[in-house]
């Protein structure tokens, strides 16, 4: 099952070394990451997706929770929870393609942040579902570089991550 | 304003946490420390021969200690040098602080000469590491390494020091370091009152309870608590490897030691258990045995500091995060309330089963005349002529479980093994640091002639800072163990499992300038042992030609449950 883990942590150098190095040396999986630092810049957030039953979640979050750097954890998905991913594509847009890709981007409300007479480069933020929708509908053969920020999340309500 | 350089600062800091002994290899990287060391001379260095040592040594030390062991080695080779002695401590949860030197900060990335990222390296192996950037640093960084390694489940902590920060030539003011306050790091010490109430109804409804106990009494030297707690309830007790003496060997209640090598009964009990009550050990791998068959019948109950510790391989029914000190106290208390106390009936037909389990005498062994000597006689006798009062520290393999099954240890902190990595050579230089830290006690390693041969350069140690330890080398002219398994599961194919060309062992510690004895005969072996003992003030090494072809048992099959075991070589449950 696919879960996703929201940390708060110490933004130290290092801190995400240990993280990262705990997946691999205890051979759990990161499926998606990313990291940045919080409004108080001592501290950093850090969203990762991974899976596996119960009881594989239950000791990452433990092993997690024993990192000296990690001050508090939440796996997001044991609740309500807002989830984000932004991708940034590369699309082929050329004849009558070019107006489907347009109308397909207004359908997922997405935006063109970048145009050339062959191009568009496409901005779209949503679920990671979404995101492979998108990807799906315009079809592979129209795509030519897909980036993606991997999930960020949130505790829907007053459930909150803070120290 | 007193001002200091790095190097002091550090020496400062070690002061400050007390430490009066450290183990170490100089290097280019921390010669700022060592002219620290040297003008300071409030602590004492221990010169090792090869770093590897150093850490075992401060393991050694930190085990028998309980205090938290302090490594310094150089940068590259000497800091990789000391891993294989962090990753045994890490293993264990012995408090240990490494410092480690490094290139100058403004080399560092760029493969300078004895560059290692030891960071990195060790990151998978301490329980935490830092980079020291200043030299005003050092006090803070010491104070929390320290706090880090000596709470919660302890372990070792990492230091890596650039050459730099440590420069004579920089000054800075020594300012002592208030409490350690860590928003981030809050270990747990107190049980949650509602479980260990939980805990004790279900202990007292128990039929077929027995304690299960680990290193973690050791390490949260509770084993008064333990005795307490085994006498209340009455019931059976077992301990892991890495608990052994936190309840004493020769106590009543004592069923042996459980797991791969584990007494039949300690084995049959807790298969047969309706509860167990586990006190600070970890249902490691050779303890469970098939985790799909473990002890069917029984309702777990787990006190551990480690959260990580609980439900990782078996399922906790009861799980209790907190000091095992803490725990235990107040569990007795609990006990002291409630009303209704154990079904003595159930207990006495437990006890029963229990005995009749005894009859089998597991341990015993039999010596055919004229056949040579048995490492379990080696044991034994050694047992009877220290009066089982040694320290005992060991390698791995065959002599690791014979000490660990025929040493009747008495008390906590005198069983000294690496239970966790498996690390042979490191009998020799924690049996060193059990040394340095009680010069007046016997320290006894038990080892044999593959071991002692991966730490043998620590003779010269040994001469050097006069260490008077007695090494029995339980010389089977084969990695016993590794044979063992070759025997019973390769079809006798002895794919490099002995040794040929064993050096003289008696010419050769004579040469390091310590006393040799050689025992072919068991007839000779109890009268040369005294005359080994009676010789204080010296090393001496006996090396003990036994039986090659002994095998350790019992022995668990392999992928059955606990109560599967293999008796003798024609015996099986």
């Amino acid at each position: 099952m696919r879960r996703i883990i929201s940390i708060l942590m110490e933004n130290e150098p290092g801190a995400l070394s240990r993280i990262v190095g705990l997946f691999s040396q205890r051979g759990y999986n990161i499926d998606t990451l990313t990291v940045a630092p919080t409004d108080d810049e001592t501290l950093s957030r850090l969203t990762l997706t991974t899976s596996g039953d119960e009881r594989k979640i239950e000791q990452i979050t433990k092993q997690l929770n024993k990192l000296i750097e990690v001050a508090k954890l939440v796996d997001l998905s044991e609740g309500a929870h807002v989830e984000r991913e932004l991708m940034l594509v590369k699309l082929k847009a050329t004849g009558a393609q070019r107006a489907e890709i347009k109308r397909t981007v207004d359908i997922f409300r997405g935006q063109i942040i970048d145009v050339t007479p062959a191009l568009y480069t496409v901005q779209l933020v949503g679920d990671s579902s979404k995101l492979d929708a998108f990807v799906d509908s315009v079809g592979e053969a129209s795509v030519l570089e897909v980036v993606r920020s991997g999930v960020s999340g949130i505790g829907r309500g007053d459930k909150m991550l803070a120290l | 304003m007193e001002l200091l350089s790095g190097g002091d600062l550090l020496v400062r800091s070690l002061e400050a946490e007390g430490v009066e002994q450290i183990f170490g290899y100089p290097g280019g990287s921390v010669l700022h420390i060592y002219d620290a060391l040297y003008r300071h001379k409030t602590i004492e260095h221990f010169l090792v021969r090869h770093e590897q040592a150093a850490a075992h040594m401060a393991d050694g030390y930190a085990r028998v200690t309980g205090e938290v062991g302090v490594v310094l080695a150089t940068s590259g080779p000497g800091a990789t040098n000391t891993i294989t002695g962090i990753a045994t401590a890490y293993m264990d949860s012995i408090p240990m602080v490494i410092l480690s030197g490094q290139v100058p900060g403004h080399l560092v990335g760029e493969d300078a000469f004895q560059e290692t990222d030891m960071l990195g390296v060790s990151r998978p192996v301490v329980k935490h590491s830092f980079a020291v950037k200043s030299a005003d640093e050092i006090p803070e960084v010491i104070k929390k390494a320290f706090y880090i390694a000596n709470t919660g489940r302890k372990g070792p902590v990492l230091i890596d020091l650039p050459k730099n920060v440590t420069n004579p030539a920089d000054l800075f003011e020594y300012k002592q370091p208030g409490k350690v306050v860590m928003r981030s790091y809050n270990p747990v010490s107190r049980g949650h009152s509602g479980q260990i109430k939980k805990a004790v109804d279900e202990i007292l409804k128990a039929k077929r309870p027995i304690i299960y106990s680990g290193g973690g009494v050791v390490q949260g030297d509770s084993s008064e608590l333990l005795v307490k707690l085994v006498e209340k309830l009455g019931c059976p007790i077992t301990s892991t490897l890495m608990g052994l003496g936190a309840y004493p060997c020769g106590g009543d209640q004592f069923v042996g030691m459980l797991g791969m090598h584990g007494t039949y009964e300690a084995n049959m009990a807790m298969h047969h258990s309706d509860v167990i009550l586990a006190v600070g050990a970890r249902f490691d791998d050779r303890v469970t045995n098939n985790t799909a068959k473990f002890c069917p019948d029984a309702t777990i109950i787990h006190i551990d500091i480690d959260p990580a510790s609980i439900s990782k391989t078996i399922s906790a029914d009861i799980p209790i995060v907190g000091s095992v000190h803490q725990v235990l106290t107040d569990m007795l208390v609990q006990l002291e309330k409630v009303k209704d106390g154990i079904d003595d009936e159930a207990l006495k037909s437990w006890w029963g089963r229990v005995k009749e389990w005894q009859v089998k005498d597991c341990l015993k062994y039999s010596v055919a005349d004229g056949e040579k000597m048995k490492p379990q006689q080696v044991v034994e006798t050694l047992c009877k002529v220290t009066n089982g009062d040694a320290i005992v520290t060991s390698d791995v393999g065959q002599h690791q479980m014979f000490a660990a099954q025929y040493y009747k240890f008495k008390r906590p902190r005198q069983w000294i093994n690496s239970g966790g990595l498996g690390t042979m050579g490191f009998g020799l230089p924690s049996a060193m640091g059990a040394q340095v830290a009680y010069p007046n006690e016997t320290v006894v390693c038990v080892t044999g002639e593959g071991s002692i041969q991966m730490n043998i350069q620590e003779l010269s140690t040994c001469l050097q800072y006069r260490l008077p330890i007695k090494i029995i080398n339980i010389n089977n002219q084969s990695l016993g163990m590794v044979k063992q398994w070759q025997d019973m599961q390769y079809d006798k194919r002895h794919s490099h499992s002995y040794m040929e060309s064993l050096p003289d062992f008696v010419k050769l510690v004579e040469a390091y300038g310590h006393v040799g004895m050689r025992v072919d005969h068991f007839a000779d072996l109890e009268a040369a042992m005294e005359e080994c003992f009676a010789l204080k003030d010296r090393l001496v090494f006996m090396d003990i030609y036994v039986d090659p072809n002994e095998h350790v048992y019992p022995m668990s099959i392999a992928g059955g449950a606990m109560k599967d075991m293999i008796l003798s070589k024609t015996e099986r449950t």
